[in-house]
């Protein structure tokens, strides 16, 4: 761990005693995470733990109020927008924004919503979307795509460029056309190919020990950090989810 | 009237100075505003409309009472409110709709004190209440001109201020400043109703910057289609109801927009019969 004064560049992503309070509500307290690239890294928590929060300070949608975080050597403020794919967490457009398959996918590229779309774009798109066996995805309205659907066109989103860091928060589970285990058997395919650094934001305990190779379990404060074995201890466990999680204890004995 | 009569009465009306400024103005007010009701619509933001038209008010009572042109004094207060607006918005917790009340209630509360402090007759105030196209003046064409420039500049804002209206988390995670790009955004729709008031008035405005998009979204699947059918309907809906209002001798920003509701209605019933068919 970098205990110094330097933060270390190298790092694909580093927060130091990162605290985040919105309304004199203590959101997030004392978050330290290093981590380089080529890792697959969970986020674990209940409810309310302030993973997304978490997610929205590595973008740069929100500022800490304490502490120190520099994504890929930046602030996260700075980042160049191709560098990080984003997959937010799935929920309902907003249905007076017409929109279509091809348009939400190359704003992952265009960083801007395309009025127009070239030949070349077209090609791109239905590339991204291929790499997903969605192609048949391209011209349909996003309103009319299902939950699977629809995550899968965030993903290929996020694959229209290569990206240094991809954020996935909270993968729908159970998705109807998306079989789970393919998105992570994807996701793991992706960290190979590119070294990216890969994050899933999730409360999904089997998926973090068994998917991730580093996990940071947090419930407002940081529980623990490390290798998912250890960090993912039924003590630990227990300190995140309380006695909420009773069910879950057994599993993972 | 046949077709060739139509047109050709239609050009012996043009020979009319007065006429002929009316169709331009129909036509870049049409699209000026019919452009940005994408936006309107999209973004929930119909009472902004409303309320700065009413905010105008304001600013003409001024005018009236110091006895000066009004286009600045009604820019003024349009801009103010409309700033005002996206301040509260972004600073405090209140909803939108809750700081138009205030600041639009506010602006008009001024209009009538003013007006109640000039002591001759207040008649050509209901030239701003109910619109006249009549009173357009070339300034007034020179100035929705120049306005339609500014935003054909400002294009490269569609893809901001769309992405923003789509999902303002992605945007913003694209690095899109949404805060700076919605005062943008305020600045220009306060223009442009100042533009559109003399045509519409203050009352019926607000319908103007919210039925064309409201129909072209019934019929898009895109937000460009959207944004293109939008304008294409408020410029011919315009030019339409000012025709309408010419040949039947009403007055013409109501002939306007009830020549808009009445394709909004259109569009809206044969989409729901197309359903069924």
């Amino acid at each position: 761990m970098n205990q110094g004064n330097e933060m270390n560049q190298a790092l694909a992503i580093q927060c130091r005693d990162i605290t985040l309070r919105i309304q004199n509500q203590p959101i997030l307290e004392s978050i330290n995470l290093a981590i380089p690239s080529d890792r697959f890294l969970s986020i674990v928590g209940p409810n309310g733990a302030g993973k997304s929060m978490l997610i929205k300070i590595i973008l740069g949608l929100t500022t800490p109020n304490t502490g120190k975080i520099l994504v890929l050597g930046q602030r996260p403020q700075n980042l160049i927008p191709c560098d990080v794919g984003y997959v937010p967490q799935r929920k309902a457009f907003d249905s007076r924004f017409p929109a279509k398959t091809e348009e939400l996918v190359l704003s992952g590229k265009t960083h801007r919503w395309p009025f127009f779309i070239n030949s070349q774009q077209k090609h791109d798109v239905r590339d991204a979307l291929s790499r997903l066996q969605s192609e048949h995805l391209y011209g349909k309205s996003v309103h009319e795509l299902s939950g699977g659907e629809l995550q899968r066109v965030f993903l290929a989103r996020a694959f229209i460029e290569p990206r240094k860091i991809l954020i996935l928060d909270e993968p729908a589970a159970g998705i109807d056309t998306f079989g789970e285990s393919d998105l992570y058997k994807i996701l793991e395919d992706y960290r190979d190919d590119t070294k990216a650094l890969v994050i899933l934001v999730t409360h999904d305990l089997e998926v973090a020990l068994h998917h991730s190779s580093d996990v940071l379990l947090i419930n407002k404060k940081q529980i623990a950090f490390g290798n998912p074995p250890e960090t993912l201890s039924q003590e630990n466990i227990h300190r995140a989810f309380g006695h909420s999680m009773h069910e879950h204890h057994g599993s993972h004995e | 009237m046949n077709t060739m009569g139509a047109m050709s009465s239609m050009i012996e009306v043009l020979q009319y100075p007065f006429m002929f400024r009316a169709l331009v103005a129909c036509i870049l007010i049409g699209g000026l505003a019919s452009y940005l009701s994408c936006f309107i619509v999209q973004r929930r933001m119909s009472f902004l409309g409303s309320g700065l038209a009413h905010s105008c008010l304001g600013g003409v009572a001024l005018a009236l009472w110091l006895d000066v042109e009004p286009l600045f004094l009604v820019s003024l207060f349009s801009v103010f409110v409309s700033m005002a607006i996206a301040w509260t918005t972004q600073n405090t917790q209140l909803e939108q709709d809750t700081s138009i009340g205030i600041f639009f209630s506010m602006a008009t509360a001024l209009g009538i004190i003013f007006l109640s402090l000039r002591t001759q007759y207040t008649g050509d105030a209901t030239t701003y209440l109910f619109g006249s196209i009549l009173t357009v003046q070339n300034s007034d064409l020179y100035y929705a001109g120049g306005f339609c420039l500014l935003l054909g500049l400002l294009f490269p804002m569609w893809s901001r201020w769309s992405y923003a209206g789509f999902d303002r988390d992605l945007a913003q995670a694209d690095r899109i400043r949404v805060k700076r790009d919605d005062y943008l955004l305020h600045f220009v729709l306060a223009l442009a109703v100042v533009l559109c008031l003399k045509v519409l008035g203050i009352i019926l405005l607000a319908a103007f910057l919210v039925i064309p998009a409201a129909s072209a979204r019934m019929i898009s699947k895109s937000f460009t289609s959207m944004t293109i059918k939008s304008v294409a309907i408020g410029i011919l809906s315009s030019v339409g109801g000012l025709y309408l209002s010419y040949v039947y001798d009403l007055p013409s920003g109501a002939t306007i927009i009830l020549v808009q509701s009445a394709l909004f209605i259109g569009i809206a019933l044969s989409m729901r019969l197309s359903r069924f068919g």
